[in-house]
């Protein structure tokens, strides 16, 4: 496809894109650290996803598959317009498939496909600062990212622990990366928090609102905070996929009609075609 | 005895303005050190600078550190000072709402400054919560309540137990009963003249109030136009008062 007549390639211009990985470099040297970045404006509004595409517009190059997913999915409005934005501007090839992506755009979820070396998961970030909701002032929760002081993360799992007798944070589930910094995975489930524990691929995290951009090297170690006495769990579900039939995936649920009926289904659309096509079922199918 | 703080030739400017100039004294464990004076006469200025809330113009703070002895707290590095203000000590603020943190409740609050020290076992600190809000004569039914819906009393003696979770040696009190009717501040002032008693705790604390002082304070420093014109015994600065402006003072209390 050739790409926008007028536009420089992946929309950016070079000196912004030479900013940003720098930023990048510097995200990727200190694990979890965020680094501030010139945030520019992007021909979509924030909360879209500006400060993702950013960093994928710096990562970019004319030979990358990139693979763009919105809570999972490959097909809904965000990451449809997302893929058609590169597509047009730079010009490289898209997929749906996890395993031919080379560049993952992501907000929600981490596909549930293993990921493998040389990939790159980029995270669109609403709130970076996981300290923000019990420290106001950012200057303080600076202080309190470079003395390490986070006593006051403990005190949110504490609070939820009174309140609902277990860690009732589901998602933007707060984690330590490489034992240091404190970091806001953003709004993905727990349940993908294990999956980036010593992951392959290399993970960036971009927000273009709040101007920051953090990273996960390679085969570091993330931890979730918790409790000795109430350790991190993940969800899990009495049902399987009733598509494909897959006990080990992250579900949604999803209304049917209104007489009650709800099925549960895969929320990875990828993950669940692959394994449909490799003949699983689901009793949706057998039905 | 060593002593606890030391404090020397201590001063605060705001630009030309006198915060508080030349004060000197010593604290010993377990002392409970009053500091009286009208509005604007430098009280809070000092607590501030004693409690490295605020970096004096001059002067020294030194503190007796559990590991190595009579320190200038400002030669510590930041994150030292930092630890030790939530750990050796304590402070109580004027208003509650300046020393707790109103959108967790109660129990997270007293636990803050546990975890802070790195207490990860939940049943541990809660235990420690409901024994701390028991100290402080609060139900411990109220413990997962948001401290906004404590009356001021509740307030105030929260943020004590918060305090004093970690065993401090030194807590800076500001103005702690003020804002509370006669009858909460008595059993406040009660409780914590018990609590310093028991645990053996070293006080400064900043009132207007001389009945405060008289009944919590060993000692006494009056405090005038940001210097100190007065110092000595409670009872003896109270009953024979030498200063001019410290014999004003006794003479304005209203008689019942």
């Amino acid at each position: 496809m050739s790409t926008a007549q007028g536009y420089n390639f992946a929309y950016l211009d070079e000196q912004t894109k030479r900013m940003i990985r720098r930023a990048i470099l510097k995200a990727v040297a200190i694990p979890g650290y965020q680094v501030p970045f010139g945030s520019r404006e992007m021909p979509l509004p924030y909360g879209w996803g500006t400060g993702g595409i950013q960093v994928t517009a710096a990562i970019l190059g004319p030979d990358d598959t990139l693979k763009v997913i919105d809570q999972g999915a490959d097909d809904t409005t965000n990451a449809v317009n997302i893929r058609s934005f590169f597509q047009k501007t730079a010009g490289m090839a898209t997929t749906d498939r996890t395993r031919e992506a080379s560049i993952i755009q992501t907000r929600h979820r981490i596909p549930e496909t293993p990921l493998v070396e040389g990939q790159i998961m980029v995270y669109q970030v609403p709130i970076p600062e996981p300290l923000r909701w019990l420290e106001p002032r950012e200057g303080e929760t600076r202080k309190m990212h470079g003395l390490a002081e986070y006593g006051v993360m403990q005190v949110k799992l504490y609070e939820d622990i009174a309140h609902y007798g277990h860690i009732s944070t589901a998602y933007d589930y707060p984690v330590r990366v490489n034992g240091r910094y404190v970091m806001s995975p953003s709004p993905i489930p727990k349940f993908d928090n294990p999956k980036m524990d010593n992951s392959p691929a290399l993970q960036l995290f971009g927000a273009g609102r709040e101007k920051r951009i953090y990273a996960i090297p390679p085969y570091t170690r993330v931890e979730s905070l918790d409790f000795e006495d109430h350790p991190f769990q993940i969800e899990s579900w009495d049902q399987a996929c009733a598509i494909c039939g897959s006990a080990d995936s992250y579900l949604d649920e999803i209304v049917t009609d209104d007489k009650g009926g709800r099925m549960f289904v895969c929320s990875d659309t990828d993950y669940c075609g692959e394994r449909v096509a490799a003949g699983h079922t689901g009793e949706e199918q057998a039905a | 005895m060593n002593k606890l703080l030391q404090v020397t030739d201590l001063s605060k400017n705001y630009g030309s303005r006198i915060g508080c100039e030349g004060v000197a004294f010593d604290l010993y464990p377990g002392e409970v050190l009053g500091i009286v004076g009208e509005s604007g006469s430098g009280k809070t200025t000092l607590l501030r600078c004693l409690s490295a809330q605020l970096e004096p113009s001059a002067g020294r703070i030194a503190y007796d550190m559990r590991t190595q002895g009579l320190t200038d707290i400002w030669s510590l590095s930041e994150p030292e000072r930092r630890m030790l203000m939530r750990t050796d000590w304590g402070i109580v603020h004027q208003n509650a709402r300046d020393g707790l943190r109103m959108e967790v409740s109660a129990g997270a609050n007293v636990g803050e400054r546990l975890m802070a020290v790195g207490a990860r076992h939940y049943g541990n600190i809660r235990t420690e919560a409901e024994d701390w809000l028991t100290k402080v004569e609060i139900d411990t039914g109220r413990i997962d309540d948001l401290p906004a819906t404590f009356s001021g009393g509740m307030q105030q003696r929260l943020q004590i137990a918060r305090n004093l979770v970690t065993q401090p040696r030194l807590v800076f009190m500001d103005e702690p009963t003020s804002g509370l009717d006669v009858s909460v501040q008595a059993r406040l002032l009660d409780l914590i003249r018990t609590l310093v008693n028991r645990l053996g705790i070293a006080c400064v604390i900043v009132t207007h109030d001389l009945g405060v002082v008289r009944l919590l304070a060993h000692r006494l420093m009056v405090m005038r136009r940001g210097r100190v014109v007065e110092h000595g015994l409670t009872d003896q600065v109270l009953d024979d008062p030498q200063h001019p402006y410290t014999q004003l003072l006794v003479s304005s209390i209203l008689p019942v």
